[in-house]
Protein backbone atom coordinates (compact mmCIF):
# COMPACT_ATOMS: atom_id res chain seq x y z
CA UNK A 1 0.00 0.00 0.00
CA UNK A 2 0.88 3.46 -0.73
CA UNK A 3 1.62 6.10 2.62
CA UNK A 4 2.16 10.12 1.35
CA UNK A 5 5.63 11.13 0.89
CA UNK A 6 5.77 12.88 4.08
CA UNK A 7 5.27 9.98 5.68
CA UNK A 8 7.72 8.04 4.14
CA UNK A 9 10.68 10.35 5.04
CA UNK A 10 9.87 10.36 8.68
CA UNK A 11 9.53 6.75 8.66
CA UNK A 12 12.74 6.66 6.92
CA UNK A 13 14.54 9.27 9.35
CA UNK A 14 13.01 7.41 12.68
CA UNK A 15 14.36 3.45 11.61
CA UNK A 16 17.80 4.24 12.20
CA UNK A 17 16.85 5.85 16.01
CA UNK A 18 16.89 2.77 17.30
CA UNK A 19 18.96 -0.37 17.59
CA UNK A 20 15.87 -2.66 16.80
CA UNK A 21 13.29 -1.97 13.77
CA UNK A 22 10.30 -2.74 16.19
CA UNK A 23 11.11 0.05 18.19
CA UNK A 24 9.65 2.78 15.90
CA UNK A 25 6.24 0.84 16.01
CA UNK A 26 4.42 2.67 18.18
CA UNK A 27 4.78 6.13 16.18
CA UNK A 28 4.52 4.73 13.12
CA UNK A 29 1.37 3.55 13.84
CA UNK A 30 0.03 6.75 14.92
CA UNK A 31 1.50 8.43 11.77
CA UNK A 32 -0.27 5.90 9.13
CA UNK A 33 -3.41 6.47 11.10
CA UNK A 34 -3.36 9.93 10.78
CA UNK A 35 -3.35 9.61 7.11
CA UNK A 36 -5.76 6.61 6.39
CA UNK A 37 -7.95 7.78 9.07
CA UNK A 38 -7.53 4.34 11.37
CA UNK A 39 -5.49 1.25 11.60
CA UNK A 40 -6.85 -1.20 8.41
CA UNK A 41 -6.15 -4.37 7.89
CA UNK A 42 -4.19 -3.06 5.04
CA UNK A 43 -2.10 -0.54 7.27
CA UNK A 44 -1.11 -3.61 10.06
CA UNK A 45 -0.16 -5.76 7.48
CA UNK A 46 1.93 -3.09 5.59
CA UNK A 47 3.77 -2.04 9.03
CA UNK A 48 4.03 -5.48 10.24
CA UNK A 49 5.74 -6.48 7.35
CA UNK A 50 8.61 -3.33 7.38
CA UNK A 51 8.68 -3.73 11.20
CA UNK A 52 9.75 -7.55 10.53
CA UNK A 53 6.70 -8.52 12.74
CA UNK A 54 3.38 -10.55 12.57
CA UNK A 55 0.33 -8.72 12.41
CA UNK A 56 -0.29 -9.92 16.05
CA UNK A 57 2.60 -8.54 17.34
CA UNK A 58 1.14 -5.25 15.80
CA UNK A 59 -2.39 -6.05 16.89
CA UNK A 60 -1.39 -6.65 20.19
CA UNK A 61 0.48 -3.42 20.71
CA UNK A 62 -2.30 -1.44 19.36
CA UNK A 63 -4.90 -2.70 21.62
CA UNK A 64 -3.00 -0.97 24.67
CA UNK A 65 -2.70 2.04 23.37
CA UNK A 66 -6.01 4.70 23.71
CA UNK A 67 -5.59 6.59 20.88
CA UNK A 68 -5.00 3.93 18.29
CA UNK A 69 -8.13 2.75 16.60
CA UNK A 70 -8.46 0.21 14.29
CA UNK A 71 -12.35 1.30 13.40
CA UNK A 72 -12.69 4.16 11.43
CA UNK A 73 -13.84 7.68 12.70
CA UNK A 74 -15.38 10.81 12.07
CA UNK A 75 -13.57 13.53 10.17
CA UNK A 76 -12.72 15.64 13.45
CA UNK A 77 -12.47 13.22 16.57
CA UNK A 78 -13.84 15.42 19.32
CA UNK A 79 -12.22 14.45 22.45
CA UNK A 80 -13.76 15.76 25.80
CA UNK A 81 -11.64 15.33 28.66
CA UNK A 82 -13.96 15.01 31.86
CA UNK A 83 -11.07 13.81 34.68
CA UNK A 84 -10.73 15.89 38.31
CA UNK A 85 -9.58 19.05 37.02
CA UNK A 86 -12.17 19.14 34.12
CA UNK A 87 -14.74 17.67 36.00
CA UNK A 88 -14.73 20.28 39.06
CA UNK A 89 -15.06 22.94 36.38
CA UNK A 90 -17.89 21.84 34.03
CA UNK A 91 -16.26 18.75 31.63
CA UNK A 92 -19.37 16.32 31.89
CA UNK A 93 -21.94 19.41 31.07
CA UNK A 94 -19.13 19.91 28.13
CA UNK A 95 -19.56 16.35 27.20
CA UNK A 96 -23.22 16.35 27.73
CA UNK A 97 -23.68 19.18 25.48
CA UNK A 98 -21.33 17.71 22.59
CA UNK A 99 -23.83 14.16 22.37
CA UNK A 100 -26.75 16.49 22.20
CA UNK A 101 -25.72 18.33 19.47
CA UNK A 102 -24.08 15.96 17.57
CA UNK A 103 -26.57 13.24 18.68
CA UNK A 104 -23.83 10.84 18.82
CA UNK A 105 -22.52 8.80 22.33
CA UNK A 106 -19.08 7.94 23.56
CA UNK A 107 -16.74 6.74 20.31
CA UNK A 108 -19.77 7.04 18.00
CA UNK A 109 -20.12 8.86 14.60
CA UNK A 110 -22.23 11.17 13.36
CA UNK A 111 -24.08 9.88 10.14
CA UNK A 112 -22.18 12.63 7.71
CA UNK A 113 -18.85 11.13 8.47
CA UNK A 114 -17.97 14.25 10.40
CA UNK A 115 -17.48 14.02 13.89
CA UNK A 116 -16.63 11.53 16.32
CA UNK A 117 -17.24 11.79 20.47
CA UNK A 118 -15.13 10.74 22.65
CA UNK A 119 -14.92 11.05 26.59
CA UNK A 120 -10.86 10.89 27.12
CA UNK A 121 -9.13 11.10 30.44
CA UNK A 122 -6.42 13.62 31.25
CA UNK A 123 -5.02 15.68 28.20
CA UNK A 124 -3.08 17.75 30.11
CA UNK A 125 -4.99 21.07 30.07
CA UNK A 126 -5.54 20.89 33.39
CA UNK A 127 -4.88 24.44 34.58
CA UNK A 128 -7.13 25.81 31.49
CA UNK A 129 -9.74 23.15 32.32
CA UNK A 130 -12.50 22.58 31.08
CA UNK A 131 -10.61 21.28 27.79
CA UNK A 132 -11.14 18.96 25.00
CA UNK A 133 -8.95 18.10 22.03
CA UNK A 134 -10.48 18.08 18.34
CA UNK A 135 -8.21 15.80 16.52
CA UNK A 136 -4.45 17.21 17.55
CA UNK A 137 -5.57 21.01 18.73
CA UNK A 138 -6.16 21.88 21.95
CA UNK A 139 -9.61 23.75 23.02
CA UNK A 140 -9.72 25.21 26.57
CA UNK A 141 -11.44 27.12 29.04
CA UNK A 142 -14.52 25.68 27.74
CA UNK A 143 -18.33 26.54 27.84
CA UNK A 144 -20.92 25.45 26.15
CA UNK A 145 -21.43 28.07 23.89
CA UNK A 146 -17.67 28.16 22.91
CA UNK A 147 -17.87 24.31 22.38
CA UNK A 148 -20.93 25.30 19.97
CA UNK A 149 -18.59 28.06 17.87
CA UNK A 150 -15.64 25.50 17.73
CA UNK A 151 -18.31 22.71 16.27
CA UNK A 152 -20.07 25.14 14.18
CA UNK A 153 -16.06 26.62 12.37
CA UNK A 154 -15.01 22.64 11.82
CA UNK A 155 -18.16 21.47 10.41
CA UNK A 156 -17.86 24.93 8.20
CA UNK A 157 -14.31 23.87 7.33
CA UNK A 158 -15.44 20.73 6.52
CA UNK A 159 -17.85 22.00 3.60
CA UNK A 160 -15.37 24.68 2.55
CA UNK B 1 -0.90 28.36 23.26
CA UNK B 2 -1.45 27.39 27.08
CA UNK B 3 -2.04 30.70 28.80
CA UNK B 4 1.23 32.26 31.08
CA UNK B 5 0.24 33.45 34.61
CA UNK B 6 2.25 35.23 36.92
CA UNK B 7 2.63 36.49 40.65
CA UNK B 8 5.21 37.90 42.15
CA UNK B 9 6.30 34.96 44.96
CA UNK B 10 7.49 33.14 41.89
CA UNK B 11 10.69 32.34 41.19
CA UNK B 12 12.05 31.29 37.65
CA UNK B 13 14.30 29.19 36.94
CA UNK B 14 12.60 26.21 34.62
CA UNK B 15 9.67 28.62 33.59
CA UNK B 16 12.53 31.53 32.79
CA UNK B 17 12.72 31.49 29.48
CA UNK B 18 8.51 30.97 29.13
CA UNK B 19 6.83 33.43 26.82
CA UNK B 20 10.47 34.38 25.31
CA UNK B 21 10.53 32.50 21.62
CA UNK B 22 13.07 30.49 23.36
CA UNK B 23 11.93 27.60 20.99
CA UNK B 24 13.80 29.42 18.14
CA UNK B 25 17.39 28.08 19.00
CA UNK B 26 19.20 31.48 18.10
CA UNK B 27 16.82 33.32 20.57
CA UNK B 28 18.04 30.40 23.19
CA UNK B 29 21.52 30.89 22.89
CA UNK B 30 21.22 34.45 23.34
CA UNK B 31 19.10 33.34 26.59
CA UNK B 32 22.54 31.51 28.03
CA UNK B 33 21.40 28.26 26.10
CA UNK B 34 23.96 25.75 25.51
CA UNK B 35 26.37 27.68 27.81
CA UNK B 36 25.40 24.84 30.16
CA UNK B 37 26.60 21.88 28.61
CA UNK B 38 29.93 23.47 27.51
CA UNK B 39 30.81 24.11 31.67
CA UNK B 40 29.77 20.12 31.63
CA UNK B 41 32.06 19.08 28.72
CA UNK B 42 35.06 20.61 30.84
CA UNK B 43 33.92 18.89 33.98
CA UNK B 44 34.64 15.61 35.23
CA UNK B 45 31.77 13.22 34.93
CA UNK B 46 31.43 12.60 38.76
CA UNK B 47 32.06 16.47 39.20
CA UNK B 48 28.94 16.71 37.09
CA UNK B 49 26.98 13.76 39.19
CA UNK B 50 28.06 15.88 42.27
CA UNK B 51 27.04 19.24 41.30
CA UNK B 52 23.62 17.26 40.54
CA UNK B 53 23.49 15.56 43.83
CA UNK B 54 24.36 18.87 46.53
CA UNK B 55 22.14 20.74 44.44
CA UNK B 56 19.19 18.88 45.97
CA UNK B 57 17.27 18.24 43.02
CA UNK B 58 14.70 15.46 43.18
CA UNK B 59 12.70 13.84 40.29
CA UNK B 60 9.97 15.82 39.71
CA UNK B 61 7.71 12.95 37.86
CA UNK B 62 6.46 12.13 41.30
CA UNK B 63 8.58 10.16 43.20
CA UNK B 64 11.25 12.99 44.57
CA UNK B 65 14.57 10.59 44.24
CA UNK B 66 17.57 12.35 43.91
CA UNK B 67 18.77 12.62 40.80
CA UNK B 68 22.04 12.94 41.24
CA UNK B 69 22.22 9.79 43.00
CA UNK B 70 19.89 7.87 40.50
CA UNK B 71 22.76 8.92 37.93
CA UNK B 72 25.93 7.63 40.21
CA UNK B 73 23.78 4.58 39.62
CA UNK B 74 24.82 3.45 36.04
CA UNK B 75 27.66 1.82 36.25
CA UNK B 76 31.20 3.30 34.98
CA UNK B 77 31.55 0.39 32.31
CA UNK B 78 29.17 -1.12 30.25
CA UNK B 79 29.75 -3.73 27.38
CA UNK B 80 25.97 -2.44 26.37
CA UNK B 81 25.47 0.89 24.93
CA UNK B 82 23.95 3.59 28.02
CA UNK B 83 21.17 5.66 27.40
CA UNK B 84 19.41 8.72 28.98
CA UNK B 85 15.70 8.89 28.62
CA UNK B 86 13.57 11.90 28.70
CA UNK B 87 10.06 11.04 30.05
CA UNK B 88 7.60 13.36 28.60
CA UNK B 89 4.44 10.90 29.01
CA UNK B 90 3.07 13.48 31.50
CA UNK B 91 -0.22 12.14 32.13
CA UNK B 92 -0.75 12.42 35.77
CA UNK B 93 -4.28 14.40 36.39
CA UNK B 94 -3.91 17.23 37.20
CA UNK B 95 -0.27 17.86 35.34
CA UNK B 96 0.10 20.32 32.57
CA UNK B 97 3.84 21.89 33.64
CA UNK B 98 5.92 19.65 31.28
CA UNK B 99 3.45 20.78 28.44
CA UNK B 100 4.83 24.61 28.71
CA UNK B 101 8.55 23.72 29.40
CA UNK B 102 8.20 21.23 25.65
CA UNK B 103 6.46 24.45 24.11
CA UNK B 104 8.65 27.33 25.31
CA UNK B 105 12.27 26.07 26.27
CA UNK B 106 12.47 22.85 24.07
CA UNK B 107 15.61 23.20 24.09
CA UNK B 108 16.82 23.04 27.92
CA UNK B 109 15.33 19.64 28.13
CA UNK B 110 17.86 18.58 25.30
CA UNK B 111 20.89 20.46 26.95
CA UNK B 112 19.72 18.58 30.31
CA UNK B 113 19.10 15.25 28.37
CA UNK B 114 22.71 16.14 27.38
CA UNK B 115 24.49 16.92 30.17
CA UNK B 116 22.85 13.74 31.77
CA UNK B 117 24.35 12.08 29.18
CA UNK B 118 28.00 13.38 29.88
CA UNK B 119 27.78 12.53 33.65
CA UNK B 120 26.72 8.98 32.98
CA UNK B 121 28.92 8.12 29.78
CA UNK B 122 25.59 8.04 27.28
CA UNK B 123 26.01 8.29 23.16
CA UNK B 124 22.23 8.68 22.61
CA UNK B 125 19.44 10.21 24.52
CA UNK B 126 15.65 10.07 23.86
CA UNK B 127 12.82 11.92 24.51
CA UNK B 128 9.74 10.44 24.70
CA UNK B 129 6.55 12.51 24.29
CA UNK B 130 2.80 11.54 24.72
CA UNK B 131 1.03 11.28 21.82
CA UNK B 132 -1.97 13.84 22.34
CA UNK B 133 1.16 16.31 22.88
CA UNK B 134 1.33 16.61 18.66
CA UNK B 135 2.38 20.30 18.44
CA UNK B 136 5.01 19.86 21.22
CA UNK B 137 6.79 16.24 19.47
CA UNK B 138 6.38 19.13 15.84
CA UNK B 139 8.18 22.09 18.23
CA UNK B 140 10.54 19.05 19.66
CA UNK B 141 11.23 17.81 16.39
CA UNK B 142 12.70 21.06 14.81
CA UNK B 143 14.39 21.45 17.99
CA UNK B 144 16.53 18.58 17.97
CA UNK B 145 17.21 19.43 14.01
CA UNK B 146 18.37 22.95 15.00
CA UNK B 147 20.37 21.43 17.51
CA UNK B 148 22.09 19.40 14.47
CA UNK B 149 22.37 22.09 12.33
CA UNK B 150 24.59 23.55 14.49
CA UNK B 151 26.84 21.12 15.31
CA UNK B 152 25.75 21.08 18.91
CA UNK B 153 24.44 17.19 18.65
CA UNK B 154 25.89 14.39 16.30
CA UNK B 155 29.73 13.55 15.98
CA UNK B 156 32.43 15.82 17.83
CA UNK B 157 30.00 18.03 19.60
CA UNK B 158 31.52 21.38 20.43
CA UNK B 159 34.91 20.55 18.62
CA UNK B 160 34.87 18.22 22.51
CA UNK B 161 35.63 14.92 20.37
CA UNK B 162 32.98 13.23 21.85
CA UNK B 163 29.35 11.87 19.83
CA UNK B 164 25.97 12.57 21.18
CA UNK B 165 22.64 11.54 19.20
CA UNK B 166 19.64 12.99 20.80
CA UNK B 167 15.81 11.35 18.93
CA UNK B 168 12.56 12.30 19.84
CA UNK B 169 10.06 9.41 20.51
CA UNK B 170 6.35 9.87 20.03
CA UNK B 171 3.27 7.88 22.29
CA UNK B 172 0.18 7.11 21.49
CA UNK B 173 -2.41 7.33 24.28
CA UNK B 174 -1.42 5.24 27.85
CA UNK B 175 -1.22 6.52 31.19
CA UNK B 176 0.66 3.55 32.46
CA UNK B 177 3.74 4.39 30.07
CA UNK B 178 4.52 7.70 32.01
CA UNK B 179 6.03 4.91 34.73
CA UNK B 180 9.73 3.78 33.89
CA UNK B 181 9.54 0.52 33.13
CA UNK B 182 6.40 0.34 31.08
CA UNK B 183 8.11 3.64 29.32
CA UNK B 184 11.37 1.97 28.22
CA UNK B 185 8.85 -0.79 27.17
CA UNK B 186 6.69 1.39 25.14
CA UNK B 187 9.94 2.99 23.92
CA UNK B 188 10.72 -0.41 22.43
CA UNK B 189 7.62 -0.79 20.57
CA UNK B 190 6.24 -3.13 22.99
CA UNK B 191 2.53 -2.62 24.96
CA UNK B 192 3.59 -0.21 28.24
CA UNK B 193 3.70 -3.43 30.72
CA UNK B 194 6.03 -2.35 33.68
CA UNK B 195 8.89 -4.51 34.23
CA UNK B 196 9.46 -7.00 37.09
CA UNK B 197 12.10 -4.96 39.20
CA UNK B 198 15.40 -5.49 39.92
CA UNK B 199 17.58 -5.13 37.96
CA UNK B 200 16.51 -1.72 38.23
CA UNK B 201 17.00 0.51 34.84
CA UNK B 202 20.27 2.12 35.55
CA UNK B 203 21.66 -1.49 35.54
CA UNK B 204 19.43 -2.86 33.04
CA UNK B 205 17.49 -0.59 30.78
CA UNK B 206 16.44 0.58 27.04
CA UNK B 207 17.44 -3.07 25.08
CA UNK B 208 19.49 -4.43 27.93
CA UNK B 209 22.14 -1.22 28.40
CA UNK B 210 21.99 1.11 31.36
CA UNK B 211 19.61 4.03 31.30
CA UNK B 212 18.97 6.76 33.48
CA UNK B 213 14.89 8.05 33.38
CA UNK B 214 14.18 11.24 34.21
CA UNK B 215 10.99 13.67 34.12
CA UNK B 216 11.11 16.50 31.54
CA UNK B 217 11.06 19.42 34.45
CA UNK B 218 13.86 17.34 36.43
CA UNK B 219 16.22 17.73 32.73
CA UNK B 220 15.06 21.43 32.28
CA UNK B 221 16.33 22.45 35.80
CA UNK B 222 19.62 21.07 34.88
CA UNK B 223 21.69 23.00 32.57
CA UNK B 224 20.19 25.75 35.35
CA UNK B 225 22.21 24.12 38.24
CA UNK B 226 25.42 23.62 36.38
CA UNK B 227 25.48 27.35 35.11
CA UNK B 228 24.29 28.61 38.95
CA UNK B 229 26.06 26.30 41.02
CA UNK B 230 24.93 23.74 43.34
CA UNK B 231 24.51 25.70 46.22
CA UNK B 232 22.45 28.33 44.59
CA UNK B 233 19.99 26.15 43.40
CA UNK B 234 19.98 23.97 46.71
CA UNK B 235 19.49 27.53 48.85
CA UNK B 236 16.06 28.81 46.31
CA UNK B 237 14.20 25.71 48.46
CA UNK B 238 13.86 24.00 51.85
CA UNK B 239 16.56 21.58 53.30
CA UNK B 240 16.67 18.29 50.82
CA UNK B 241 14.63 19.74 48.34
CA UNK B 242 16.56 22.01 46.28
CA UNK B 243 15.32 24.16 43.76
CA UNK B 244 11.87 25.49 42.66
CA UNK B 245 9.03 23.73 41.25
CA UNK B 246 6.47 24.01 38.52
CA UNK B 247 3.08 24.06 40.68
CA UNK B 248 -0.17 23.40 37.76
CA UNK B 249 -3.31 25.06 40.09
CA UNK B 250 -6.42 23.43 39.03
CA UNK B 251 -9.91 22.71 39.76
CA UNK B 252 -11.94 25.37 41.75
CA UNK B 253 -9.28 28.19 42.23
CA UNK B 254 -9.85 31.66 41.08
CA UNK B 255 -6.85 32.08 38.93
CA UNK B 256 -5.61 28.33 37.42
CA UNK B 257 -2.25 28.07 35.86
CA UNK B 258 1.22 27.04 35.99
CA UNK B 259 3.26 28.73 38.76
CA UNK B 260 7.00 28.05 39.49
CA UNK B 261 7.24 28.33 43.46
CA UNK B 262 10.08 27.62 45.76
CA UNK B 263 10.28 24.34 46.88
CA UNK B 264 8.59 24.50 50.55
CA UNK B 265 6.09 27.10 49.57
CA UNK B 266 3.07 27.15 51.78
CA UNK B 267 0.00 25.46 50.18
CA UNK B 268 -2.57 27.65 51.82
CA UNK B 269 -0.34 30.86 50.82
CA UNK B 270 -0.39 28.99 47.37
CA UNK B 271 -4.41 28.46 47.20
CA UNK B 272 -5.48 32.09 48.79
CA UNK B 273 -2.80 34.26 47.49
CA UNK B 274 -1.30 33.10 44.11
CA UNK B 275 -4.19 31.20 43.46
CA UNK B 276 -6.50 34.07 44.20
CA UNK B 277 -8.78 31.98 46.58
CA UNK B 278 -11.85 29.89 45.83
CA UNK B 279 -14.63 31.67 43.86
CA UNK B 280 -18.27 32.11 43.50
CA UNK B 281 -18.39 32.44 46.73
CA UNK B 282 -17.83 28.69 48.27
CA UNK B 283 -14.87 27.26 50.18
CA UNK B 284 -12.23 25.20 50.47
CA UNK B 285 -13.62 21.43 50.90
CA UNK B 286 -10.09 19.71 50.01
CA UNK B 287 -6.88 19.60 48.05
CA UNK B 288 -5.28 16.96 46.02
CA UNK B 289 -1.39 18.20 46.56
CA UNK B 290 0.50 16.40 44.17
CA UNK B 291 -1.79 14.68 40.73
CA UNK B 292 -4.69 12.36 41.15
CA UNK B 293 -2.97 9.44 42.90
CA UNK B 294 -1.62 11.67 45.91
CA UNK B 295 -4.35 11.37 48.94
CA UNK B 296 -6.42 14.50 49.42
CA UNK B 297 -5.55 17.16 52.06
CA UNK B 298 -8.71 18.56 53.79
CA UNK B 299 -9.64 22.43 54.27
CA UNK B 300 -7.88 22.06 57.66
CA UNK B 301 -4.27 19.67 56.47
CA UNK B 302 -3.41 22.79 53.92
CA UNK B 303 -1.30 24.86 56.13
CA UNK B 304 1.74 22.77 55.13
CA UNK B 305 5.11 23.35 53.27
CA UNK B 306 4.92 22.16 50.07
CA UNK B 307 8.44 19.82 49.62
CA UNK B 308 8.58 16.38 49.61
CA UNK B 309 8.80 15.62 52.85
CA UNK B 310 6.54 17.88 54.29
CA UNK B 311 3.78 16.83 51.85
CA UNK B 312 4.62 13.03 53.02
CA UNK B 313 4.71 14.19 56.69
CA UNK B 314 1.18 15.37 56.09
CA UNK B 315 0.04 11.99 55.13
CA UNK B 316 0.32 12.45 51.14
CA UNK B 317 2.93 13.24 48.25
CA UNK B 318 4.19 16.49 46.71
CA UNK B 319 3.54 14.17 43.36
CA UNK B 320 3.89 16.05 40.05
CA UNK B 321 2.96 19.40 41.41
CA UNK B 322 -0.72 18.61 40.52
CA UNK B 323 -2.67 20.72 43.10
CA UNK B 324 -6.61 20.29 42.26
CA UNK B 325 -8.80 22.20 44.68
CA UNK B 326 -12.48 20.89 45.16
CA UNK B 327 -14.87 23.33 46.61
CA UNK B 328 -17.90 22.94 49.13
CA UNK B 329 -20.25 22.12 46.32
CA UNK B 330 -18.31 19.03 45.34
CA UNK B 331 -19.47 15.52 45.76
CA UNK B 332 -16.29 13.21 47.61
CA UNK B 333 -17.79 10.34 46.49
CA UNK B 334 -18.23 11.52 43.00
CA UNK B 335 -14.58 12.77 42.98
CA UNK B 336 -13.51 9.49 44.11
CA UNK B 337 -15.08 7.62 41.59
CA UNK B 338 -14.01 9.54 38.98
CA UNK B 339 -10.33 8.59 40.15
CA UNK B 340 -11.11 5.22 40.05
CA UNK B 341 -12.43 5.09 37.00
CA UNK B 342 -9.58 6.44 35.49
CA UNK B 343 -7.36 4.25 37.09
CA UNK B 344 -9.34 1.33 35.86
CA UNK B 345 -9.29 2.67 32.08
CA UNK B 346 -5.57 2.69 32.69
CA UNK B 347 -4.58 -0.53 34.16
CA UNK B 348 -3.13 -2.96 31.86
CA UNK B 349 -4.08 -5.88 33.61
CA UNK B 350 -0.51 -7.04 34.07
CA UNK B 351 -1.33 -7.44 37.95
CA UNK B 352 -4.08 -9.00 39.42
CA UNK B 353 -4.59 -6.83 42.70
CA UNK B 354 -4.95 -3.60 40.10
CA UNK B 355 -6.72 -4.93 37.39
CA UNK B 356 -9.01 -6.52 39.55
CA UNK B 357 -9.18 -3.84 42.62
CA UNK B 358 -10.06 -1.14 40.04
CA UNK B 359 -12.34 -2.70 38.61
CA UNK B 360 -14.24 -4.11 41.70
CA UNK B 361 -13.88 -0.47 43.54
CA UNK B 362 -14.76 1.57 40.22
CA UNK B 363 -18.36 -1.00 40.27
CA UNK B 364 -19.12 -0.35 43.75
CA UNK B 365 -18.42 3.34 43.72
CA UNK B 366 -20.50 3.58 40.87
CA UNK B 367 -23.56 1.87 42.61
CA UNK B 368 -23.04 3.86 45.87
CA UNK B 369 -23.22 6.96 44.10
CA UNK B 370 -26.29 6.43 42.65
CA UNK B 371 -27.73 5.77 46.15
CA UNK B 372 -27.34 1.89 45.71
CA UNK B 373 -24.66 1.56 48.51
CA UNK B 374 -24.78 -0.59 51.62
CA UNK B 375 -23.31 0.20 54.79
CA UNK B 376 -20.47 -2.36 54.48
CA UNK B 377 -19.20 -0.87 51.05
CA UNK B 378 -17.32 1.74 52.87
CA UNK B 379 -14.97 0.23 54.73
CA UNK B 380 -15.09 -2.86 51.67
CA UNK B 381 -13.61 -0.31 49.31
CA UNK B 382 -11.16 0.66 51.64
CA UNK B 383 -10.40 -3.18 52.45
CA UNK B 384 -9.87 -3.08 48.71
CA UNK B 385 -7.58 -0.46 47.98
CA UNK B 386 -5.51 -1.48 51.17
CA UNK B 387 -5.26 -5.00 49.58
CA UNK B 388 -4.17 -3.47 46.36
CA UNK B 389 -0.87 -1.69 48.52
CA UNK B 390 2.43 -2.66 47.39
CA UNK B 391 1.63 -5.70 45.80
CA UNK B 392 1.86 -5.12 42.00
CA UNK B 393 5.06 -4.41 39.75
CA UNK B 394 4.26 -0.76 38.72
CA UNK B 395 3.37 2.05 41.27
CA UNK B 396 -0.65 2.40 39.14
CA UNK B 397 -1.99 -0.25 42.11
CA UNK B 398 -0.79 2.36 45.00
CA UNK B 399 -1.76 5.39 42.82
CA UNK B 400 -5.06 3.75 42.53
CA UNK B 401 -5.71 2.91 46.02
CA UNK B 402 -3.98 5.66 48.46
CA UNK B 403 -6.21 8.62 46.85
CA UNK B 404 -9.30 6.14 47.62
CA UNK B 405 -8.10 5.30 51.32
CA UNK B 406 -7.87 8.83 51.84
CA UNK B 407 -11.21 10.17 50.47
CA UNK B 408 -13.27 7.08 52.89
CA UNK B 409 -11.03 7.94 55.50
CA UNK B 410 -11.46 11.91 55.55
CA UNK B 411 -15.25 11.96 54.03
CA UNK B 412 -16.84 9.27 55.74
CA UNK B 413 -19.57 11.38 56.34
CA UNK B 414 -20.02 11.87 52.99
CA UNK B 415 -20.27 8.39 51.55
CA UNK B 416 -22.85 8.05 54.77
CA UNK B 417 -24.56 10.39 53.37
CA UNK B 418 -25.31 8.25 50.11
CA UNK B 419 -26.45 5.30 51.91
CA UNK B 420 -30.13 3.88 51.92
CA UNK B 421 -31.21 4.87 48.66
CA UNK B 422 -30.56 8.28 48.92
CA UNK B 423 -29.70 10.09 45.80
CA UNK B 424 -26.52 12.44 45.88
CA UNK B 425 -26.95 15.13 47.31
CA UNK B 426 -25.03 17.73 45.21
CA UNK B 427 -26.82 16.12 42.07
CA UNK B 428 -29.83 18.12 40.35
CA UNK B 429 -32.59 15.50 41.07
CA UNK B 430 -32.52 12.86 38.33
CA UNK B 431 -28.93 13.85 36.92
CA UNK B 432 -27.20 10.43 38.25
CA UNK B 433 -28.56 7.20 36.48
CA UNK B 434 -29.88 4.36 39.09
CA UNK B 435 -27.61 1.53 38.94
CA UNK B 436 -29.68 -1.43 40.74
CA UNK B 437 -27.45 -2.52 43.91
CA UNK B 438 -26.11 -5.89 42.94
CA UNK B 439 -24.74 -4.12 39.44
Amino acid sequence: MKFSEEFETRFAEMVPHYPTKRSALVPTLLYAQDEVGYLSDEVIAEIASRLDLTELEVRNVISYYSMLTTKPRGKFNVQVCTNISCMVRGGEDILHHCTKKLGVGHKQTTPDGLFTLEEVECIGACSWAPAAQVNYDFHENLTTEKMDRILDEYKKKATQ
Amino acid sequence: MADLVSHPDEVKVVSRRFGQGAANIDRYLELDGYKAVQKALAMEPDAIISEVKNSGLRGRGGAGFSTGMKWSFVPKQSAKPKYVLCNGDESEPGTCKDRLIFEHDPHSVIEGVMIGALAVGAKSGYIYIRGEYRYLLEIMQKAIRDAYAKGFLGKNIFGSGRDLDIYWHGGAGAYEVGEESALMESLEGKRGIPRIRPPFPAVVGLWGGPTVINNAETLANVPHIILGGADWYAKLGTPKNGGTRLFCLSGNIAKPGVYELPMGYNLKKMIYEVGGGIPNGRTLKAVVPGGASCPCLTANEVDVAMDFDSVAKAGSMLGSGGVVVIDDQQCIVKFALRTMKFYQHESCGWCIPCREGTDWIKKTLVRFHAGGGMKKDIDNIQYLAENMLGRTFCPLGDAAAMPTIGFVKKFRKEFEDHLEGRPCPYEKEGAVEQVPVHA
